[in-house]
């Protein structure tokens, strides 16, 4: 995995360099917007992280650039500006998902593991899901474990929806409250938890292998154990 | 706070509602300019009263004392005809005016001891007694009238006595001195009442042209309150006292404007320079954490994750409620369904409150003028959040088996949201503390929180023009949040509802 950070804070990108090598990604650094720009553009990444707010070019023009010579690699935009129409603002320049500092590398990680799970091009939109013996089928809107058929409300469906597309990654309470709830807010107890435990109720409670796994810090990933 | 124990916050702008005209002069008399102006009309009246009372006195007693002179004059002239040329004498100069003056201006009467007419222009002696000086005050009838009207005039005169009881009166008709007095106090007191009714409507213009300046200077107050502190107070740079209280309240707000940014700078501040570093130690606290530790060690870790994202959640509520207060998020309003919005969060908070064995119920929307009145415009992640903050006080504060309630009603152009729980409720003398940041009933603060939500969902309520109420639900806590309604033209579900 190849990640370009654009941030003109050395002690952040320092910080983050560190923490995606560990996580074995490879990464390039650039602490203003221009050689963001010609990195961005002569080089091959997986994903870029690029800042709001640089020096000499603004995080929003190098995204505009790029988009506007058809460069597709999926980006994550860093601000300290977290207001509805600054998210909006971001994701209209060009930008793929939207995190606000500050953030732990927790987050950080499991969107840029979304991110690049989008990037991979799909023929047909994917209409079923599997995890082991549990399937998810949205066109009967359908979920069974075992061959056994699991009756889910409306809202667990979509969480269990948005668990099974991202099998294998980590989703963190926020990503689940902005895609599952469709709000950005910030809830004063772990409110998605409940949520969590009452659908392992449903799919994993009467079966020896739990498929929903709490990733301590982080959040939630479902995958075969 | 107000008597039935509520609070109000963030008023509605209730005040452009068109006045009528009762409530309007009302308005005026209760200005403090009209009842100064009322006081400078009673003081000038006043003063000008006196001033033409004087006049009217000076004059009238001028014009009695020169007909008195007169009158003095005459008797001393006749007195002295009297003794040179005796009562025959008398007679005949008396007999000869009253005949040069038939019933002009002079009045001659000579009578007997026994008042009998001897020679005269009167045909009687007066019925008036004269004072001690001999002077008289008396009417008289007009011998001839000339329409066969008896007409009656003032008359004033003087008693001479003669030897051998004779009595001579020689007096004046005082008709044209009674008239002429009569117009000078008609004209004092049409000019009395001319001065009076300047003094009011001047006053009225006054307090008028008074009330509209400090008018202007409100409007921009309550434009500011409500969040738009770029206003500022039209000057007409005529340097009169209002002009300068515009030119000096202006400088202030830039004053206060300039403030609250570098306010605004010092918390962005806080959030690049303490919010970073505490992310960064909240994710080597994790890292730490996912290296094999001894139980007490790791038990340690958590407890410090634990209190690094209590420090993270305060800052970050601190941050919003400052960026909210701003005002800035207008930016962001859209037109939204106020049920649609209650329905996600109890829907999103149901099982919490199902976990500690509470029962939520949200009431079927209730609505006095049709479906089409459930529109209200505003952030719909901030009314989120604010209707968040009250659902998990509620199920924090309810005891397990306890009710929480929530409703949609509309009534007089309003949108009202309420939570009602079935907990302890605040007492009536704390619910204006508990919306002040940091301010948490529970001293001992051993209920997890940082005593920001209810100042977030009260500045939420600010932005949005609404009024956040604490009331009894008896027993619990009713909270109601009551938003106007959107103007049935503006922009359109851009992204109402659940947005899917």
């Amino acid at each position: 995995m190849r990640v370009l950070i654009i941030e003109d804070d050395a002690q952040l990108a320092a910080y983050l360099s560190k923490a995606l090598r560990e996580v074995g990604a490879t990464v390039d650094h650039a602490a203003d917007g221009r050689r963001g720009l010609l990195l961005a553009a002569g080089n091959e990444y997986d994903v870029l992280v690029v800042d709001r707010m640089l020096p000499s070019l603004d995080g929003l023009a190098v995204l505009r650039t790029l988009r506007a010579s058809d460069n597709n690699t999926p980006v994550l935009i860093l601000s300290a500006l977290g207001e509805v129409d600054d998210r909006v603002e971001g994701l209209r320049a060009g930008g793929d998902d939207y995190l606000v500092k500050p953030f732990a590398f927790s987050e950080l990680h499991a969107r840029i593991e979304a991110l690049l799970r989008r990037a991979v091009p799909e023929d047909q939109p994917q209409t079923h899901f599997k995890v082991g013996d549990l399937e998810l089928d949205l066109l009967s809107r359908e979920v069974s474990r075992a061959g056994k058929k699991i009756p889910l409300q409306p809202r667990e469906f979509r969480l269990l929806e948005y668990l099974m597309r991202h099998a294998g990654q980590v989703v963190t309470r926020t990503m689940l409250l902005e895609h599952v709830w469709d709000y950005h807010f910030d809830p004063q107890t772990n409110v998605i938890d409940v949520h969590i435990s009452r659908l392992r109720g449903k799919i994993d409670r009467d079966f020896d292998q739990p498929l929903v796994q709490t990733v301590r810090g982080a959040g939630y990933v479902i995958r075969e154990p | 706070m107000s008597p039935d124990g509520t609070r109000v916050v963030g008023s509605a702008t209730a005040d452009q509602v068109e006045q009528s005209g009762p409530a309007r002069a009302r308005e005026i008399l209760a200005s403090s300019t009209f009842r100064l102006a009322l006081l400078y009309a009673f003081l000038m009246g006043g003063s000008v009263l006196i001033l033409l009372g004087f006049i009217y006195w000076s004059t009238a007693v001028y014009m009695t004392r020169q007909t008195d002179a007169t009158i003095e004059a005459e008797i001393k002239g006749l007195a002295e005809q009297y003794r040179s040329r005796g009562l025959s004498g008398l007679t005949t100069l008396v007999a000869e005016r009253s005949a040069r003056s038939p019933r002009g201006a002079g009045v001659y009467l000579l009578t007997d001891d026994e008042y009998r007419p001897l020679v005269g222009n009167i045909e009687a002696w007066p019925a008036a007694e004269p004072d001690g000086d001999g002077w008289i005050d008396f009417r008289l009838r007009d011998a001839v009238s000339a329409d066969d009207r008896e007409e009656e005039h003032a008359a004033r005169g003087k008693v001479f006595r003669l030897q051998g009881g004779l009595r001579l009166l020689v007096g004046r008709d005082v008709r044209d001195l009674t008239a002429i007095r009569g117009l000078i106090r008609e004209a004092l007191g049409w000019g009395l009442a001319f001065t009076v009714a300047l003094a009011l409507a001047g006053g009225w213009l006054m307090s008028a042209g008074i009330k509209r300046r400090i008018e202007a200077v409100n409007q921009v107050g309550r434009e500011i309150m409500e969040g738009d502190l770029s206003r500022r107070i039209a000057s007409d740079g005529s340097g009169d006292e209002f002009d300068q209280l515009a030119v000096n309240l202006n400088r202030m707000l830039a004053r206060i404007e300039a403030l609250m940014a570098s306010v605004r700078q010092v918390s962005d501040n806080i959030a690049h320079d303490l919010r970073t570093p505490l992310s960064r130690l909240h994710t080597k606290l994790s890292q730490l954490r996912d290296v094999d530790l001894g139980a007490e060690a790791a038990a340690g870790v958590d407890e410090a994750i634990a209190d690094a994202e209590e420090l993270l959640a305060a800052f970050n509520a601190l941050l919003r409620i400052a960026r909210v207060e701003s005002g800035s998020r207008r930016a962001a309003f859209a037109d939204l369904d106020p049920v649609v919005l209650l329905h996600d969060v109890a829907e999103l908070y149901e099982p919490l409150a199902a976990d500690k064995g509470q029962h939520l119920e949200v009431s079927p929307a209730q609505s006095d003028a049709g479906p089409e009145a459930l529109h209200i415009h505003g952030d719909r992640d901030l009314l989120f959040q604010a209707l968040a903050n009250l659902l998990d006080n509620a199920i924090k504060y309810t005891p397990p088996g306890g009710h929480i309630r929530v409703a949609v009603t509309t009534d007089n152009g309003h949108v009202a949201i309420t939570v009602s729980d079935s907990g302890p409720g605040i007492p009536p003398e704390l619910r204006g503390k508990v919306l002040q940041r940091f301010y948490r009933i529970d001293a001992s603060r051993s209920e997890p929180g940082h005593g920001l939500g209810l100042s977030l969902v009260q500045a939420v309520a600010q932005l949005h023009g609404a009024e956040l109420t604490l009331g009894d639900a008896a027993p619990g806590l009713r909270v109601a949040l009551r938003l106007p309604v959107a103007p049935k033209d503006g922009p359109r579900g851009a992204r109402a509802g659940n947005g899917h």
